[in-house]
């Protein structure tokens, strides 16, 4: 098992080629073999992924199961996890099978899309294991193409419009990052990821332009980064093609959207922004704090505003993702295992909210609020699921929503009460939107002459739904299960952002005092 | 003129004999009857005499004729990827032009002798042989422009880009000669040592219109007018073969200039070719939005990439010219995949260049429209297709040479440059069903798309060794 990570990564990827080449027709055996294919490989790859977890040693802070290979211009092919990012590759293998599952409906090109997913797979967990620069932003970025593809093909009434925001919004954020990242490869020579965690940029003041940049250097870096992953996270302001492009894409679109490639913003947070640009994180700390609450607070007011079923979750998404930056900036242990915290089970509980949209969309192929009322009274299975998931999103105590928010709340509230007054009264607002939201969809009486016929879930639906109860319960009662794996990493990781900082300082004051 | 002069540029007389023996034997026997039969041939020579010039190069550098002639290993990178791409868009027209009546012998011959003037130009360690190379190619390529005469578009498309083609040849002369007045030679090597880190205004002026008439031939903004024109007027093999072989000599071409003459100025010419790169690159990117006719916009395609390719020059280093070469090789082999595709789209028989005709193309051949859309995602330079790499090596180089903000420009063009990339992955991928298109059964054009395609695809686990050979070839010019 000495390349594991590599072949998780791979084996969705080889299906697909599978699916591409072998796989001729359109008929109904056609179908049926894609699906299979699909669920078949990622389900293999959820298997083989268990490994890692028992291979992986919390208390060992360094990346484990490392690949190397040389490639192309001095870069590497290297791949390895460490507390930060394990728990993120299994939340993909783990979420990816359920995907696949709700797809099972699919009529329209299911070849092409099984593969687009099984391609998105791969992508995603490359970003998640990739231990080089550029390896890392190969992934990063080929993920928009399937992405692209699958909002296109498969989404809704304005699907084109939805999936040229979603493109290119992302891809100008990323190409920042990406002239940033060849700017590293030319300052530290190297792209070795655990390398470059260790090298100290200069953080010098100087001016571009007239403009007096603190943290120079660093504080650059740390901005054309953020450029990138703020847009991913989505942070507000940035984050308006979030709900465009949930609305659009269809259900399983909007699960890998909201579970998976979202957290792709925080795991950069964390695996670049913090430990690499010390300086610059805490030269720009108020302002992404500020931006955090301001998310919190905004996007929960917007959501009470909505009418669209997905619409609302996706700026629920936003308003739980602001708790995750806030975390990762409040840059203390219960703040950055409150923000991983947030993150998993987000994966769980907004995923299984859009399954929950799909589940009444693929009966009245509508999303409107206002067209439904009363399911409770034909649909009790449904009721109880969709309540569930609602408490979790608000936060309830005993599900893992509650955890994330309130560990990054502590963490915030020892370093900028006002940031965790703002921060706390989105609680209440979730509460606001989230419990409306079951209000006009699932209770009253049922009065609409086309829900009179509507059937309840069958068993693949409940069956796609257990896990994600088991997991949601689970975190909940017993969140150690996660901060015992992340812990020891998030202390190192806060360690030497702590060090670095405090040697940044001592060399600053050197040279204002030798002036 | 020794025998020794005469080994050095052995394959440039091969071809050129080739082309003469050829058209005199066509001439007398028949008309058009051996066209088929001269591009076969053409095309093999091209490969035979690429591999020869690729295999025997060792390292070493030679020179004839007294220095107007180098033999080095970054004009043989340069000459291999010409006669390869030369070689491919000759077997790719050629179903083409015969179904459509165009495939007179001469087309292969003129070919032979554009390519030999690209090898002189590639090759030219003097103003006087750069000059020769240079019109060589562009004579061809004038006549090969309007090679349907009874078109009003594409003699239209010929006599533009002699008017303008001639326009710039003049610039170049008369910076030539501003050159010779001030330097005393035509030389580069004499050039270089009278202009070692400032150089009198003179020879300033005659390099700011050596580096115009050049712009022309790589079509950098603002010199960029004929491309789109000649672009759309020319028949389309012909069109594919300006998107690629002559972009690559004339490439080379502003290299060596820039390195073996200017070399020692590089900071009065840097600017210029920056600013050359960044209006490339931006204009290139915009005025390919409106386009509706895929040739024209591939066009402005070419002219962003060219941008992004003087970005690797305006570096100024060695690294530079290496990001450039190994730009441009990934640039041709993906046009050379993308006008296959071209080529190969028709209606009833007739080409169409519509791209509205694309409509929901990935229904009738998903196979053809998975290579294009990763070529076309390749062409936009999203990873992790090889187009990526090609942008990641200038972006590089531009970094280390202090050019900081022309990455970023360059970055931000091609967020812009995606846009209409993405439009034609709309059309094929989720655009409404519409007036189709077929597109042939052509193997020849099949197995091109498709090994185009896939060199992207696979080229990202060890680029085929290109990467070092473009490095060797790259520190033979800049010393």
């Amino acid at each position: 098992m000495d390349n594991v990570l590599s072949m998780i990564t791979f084996i969705p990827a080889i299906a697909a080629l599978i699916l591409g080449v072998f796989l001729r027709g359109e008929d109904e055996a056609a179908q049926r073999n894609a699906k299979w294919v699909a669920l078949i490989a990622t389900s293999l790859t959820f298997l083989i992924s268990l490994f890692i977890l028992a291979e992986f040693d919390a208390s060992n802070t360094d990346f484990q199961l490392v690949e190397e290979r040389e490639w192309l211009l001095g870069l590497k092919y290297k791949m390895g996890v460490d507390g930060i990012s394990v728990l993120f590759v299994l939340l993909t293998t783990f979420m990816m099978p359920l995907t696949i599952a709700a797809s099972w409906k699919v009529k329209t090109r299911v070849k092409e899309y099984m593969i687009a997913f099984l391609i998105l797979e791969t992508l995603m967990l490359g970003v998640f294991m990739a231990l080089d620069l550029v390896l890392f932003y190969l992934f990063f970025e080929a993920g928009l193409i399937p992405m692209f593809l699958i909002i296109g093909i498969w989404g809704g009434k304005e699907r084109i419009y939805a999936s040229f925001k979603f493109f290119l919004y992302t891809f100008l954020g990323s190409v920042l990052m990406l002239v940033a990242m060849v700017a590293m490869f030319a300052e530290a020579g190297t792209t070795d990821i655990p390398t470059l965690m260790n090298h100290t940029f200069a953080s010098e003041n100087f001016s571009v332009l007239g403009v007096h940049i603190v943290g120079g250097m660093q504080t650059l870096m740390f901005l054309a980064f953020f450029a990138s992953f703020a847009v991913k996270m989505p942070m507000w302001p940035v984050h308006t093609w979030l709900p465009d492009a949930h609305v659009q894409a269809p259900t399983a679109g909007s699960v890998v959207l909201a579970a998976i490639l979202l957290k792709m913003g925080g795991y950069g947070f964390l695996r670049f922004s913090l430990p690499m640009f010390p300086v610059g994180s805490e030269v720009m700390t108020p302002l992404v704090l500020w931006m955090s609450a301001i998310a919190i607070v905004y996007t929960s007011l917007v959501a009470l505003a909505q009418e669209d079923m997905k619409k609302l979750i996706a700026y629920s998404s936003v308003a739980h993702m602001g708790y995750v930056t806030m975390g990762i900036f409040a840059a203390n242990q219960q703040g950055i295992d409150g923000a991983i915290f947030q993150m998993i089970s987000h994966g769980f509980i907004s995923g299984a909210l859009f399954l929950c949209v799909g589940v009444i969309y693929d009966r009245m192929h509508t999303r409107d609020i206002d067209a439904y009322g009363g399911l409770v009274n034909r649909m009790p299975a449904y009721a109880l699921i969709f309540m569930f998931f609602t408490m979790a999103n608000v936060g309830l105590p005993g599900t893992s929503g509650f955890i994330g928010e309130f560990l990054t709340l502590v963490g915030i509230f020892k370093v900028n009460t006002w940031v965790a007054l703002v921060a706390t009264s989105g609680v209440i607002l979730s509460a606001a939107y989230a419990l409306w939201l079951y209000r006009r969809v699932v209770l009253g009486d049922l009065i609409k002459e086309s829900l009179k016929s509507i059937t309840d879930m069958e068993g693949r639906e409940r069956a796609i739904f257990v896990p994600l109860v088991v997991m949601t319960l689970l975190l909940g009662v017993y969140p150690s299960l996660v901060t015992d794996i992340i812990g020891p990493s998030v202390t190192a990781l806060i360690g030497n952002y702590d060090t670095a900082l405090a040697d940044a300082h001592a060399a600053a004051q050197l040279a204002g005092a030798s002036q | 003129m020794t025998a020794a002069d005469l080994n050095v540029i052995l394959p440039e007389i091969v071809i050129s004999l080739y082309a003469i023996v050829a058209l005199l034997g066509a001439a007398y026997t028949s008309q058009d009857r051996m066209a088929g039969l001269l591009v076969w041939l053409t095309a093999a020579l091209f490969v035979v005499v690429a591999f020869w010039i690729g295999a025997t190069g060792d390292g070493s550098t030679r020179v004839a004729f007294g220095g107007m002639f180098h033999d080095d290993g970054f004009a043989r990178f340069a000459k291999v990827v010409i006669l390869l791409s030369a070689a491919s868009v000759l077997i790719l027209g050629q179903d083409y032009m015969a179904r459509r009546d165009l495939l007179r012998f001469e087309f292969p011959l003129l070919i032979a002798l554009c390519a030999v003037g690209m090898m002189m130009m590639v090759s030219a360690g003097d103003l006087m042989a750069l000059y020769m190379g240079l019109e060589l190619q562009s004579l061809a390529l004038y006549v090969v422009a309007s090679l349907r005469r009874d078109n009003a578009k594409s003699t239209e498309a010929g006599l533009k880009y002699f008017v303008l083609g001639a326009l710039s040849s003049g610039l170049l002369l008369y910076g030539a000669s501003l050159t010779y007045g001030y330097a005393g030679t035509t030389l580069f090597t004499g050039i270089i040592a009278s202009a070692q880190d400032q150089a009198p205004l003179g020879l300033l002026f005659g390099l700011v219109f050596i580096l115009s008439g050049l712009a022309f031939k790589v079509s950098a903004v603002p010199f960029h007018m004929w491309t789109p024109d000649v672009y759309e007027g020319a028949p389309t093999p012909v069109t594919a073969f300006f998107a690629t072989a002559p972009k690559m000599a004339a490439m080379a071409l502003f290299a060596r200039v820039m390195h073996d003459a200017f070399g020692g100025i590089v900071g009065d010419w840097q600017q210029i070719v920056a600013l050359l790169s960044v209006l490339s690159m931006f204009l290139g990117a915009i005025a390919a939005i409106g386009q509706k006719d895929i040739k024209r916009l591939m066009a402005y395609s070419s002219i962003s990439h060219m941008g992004f390719a003087l970005m690797g020059l305006a570096s100024g280093t060695v690294f530079g010219v290496q990001a450039m070469l190994i730009y441009m090789a990934i640039y041709v082999t993906m046009n050379i995949g993308t006008f296959a595709f071209i080529l190969s789209m028709e209606r009833d028989g007739q080409p169409v260049t519509d791209i509205e005709s694309l409509n929901m193309y990935s229904r009738a051949q998903p196979g053809r429209a998975m290579a294009m859309l990763i070529l076309l995602f390749s062409l936009a330079g999203v990873p992790p297709l090889l187009g990526f790499f090609g942008k990641f090596y200038v972006l590089r180089a531009a970094y280390e040479g202090g050019l900081a903000w022309l990455a970023v420009a360059g970055v931000i063009a091609s967020v812009i440059g995606a846009f209409y990339y993405l439009r034609l992955v709309y059309y094929m991928y989720f655009g409404e069903e519409g007036d189709g298109m077929e597109t042939g059964r052509s193997p020849i054009l099949w197995g091109f798309l498709m090994a185009s395609a896939a060199i992207m695809l696979l080229g990202i686990i060890n680029m085929f060794g290109v990467e070092s050979i473009a490095q060797a070839a790259a520190a033979t010019l800049v010393n």
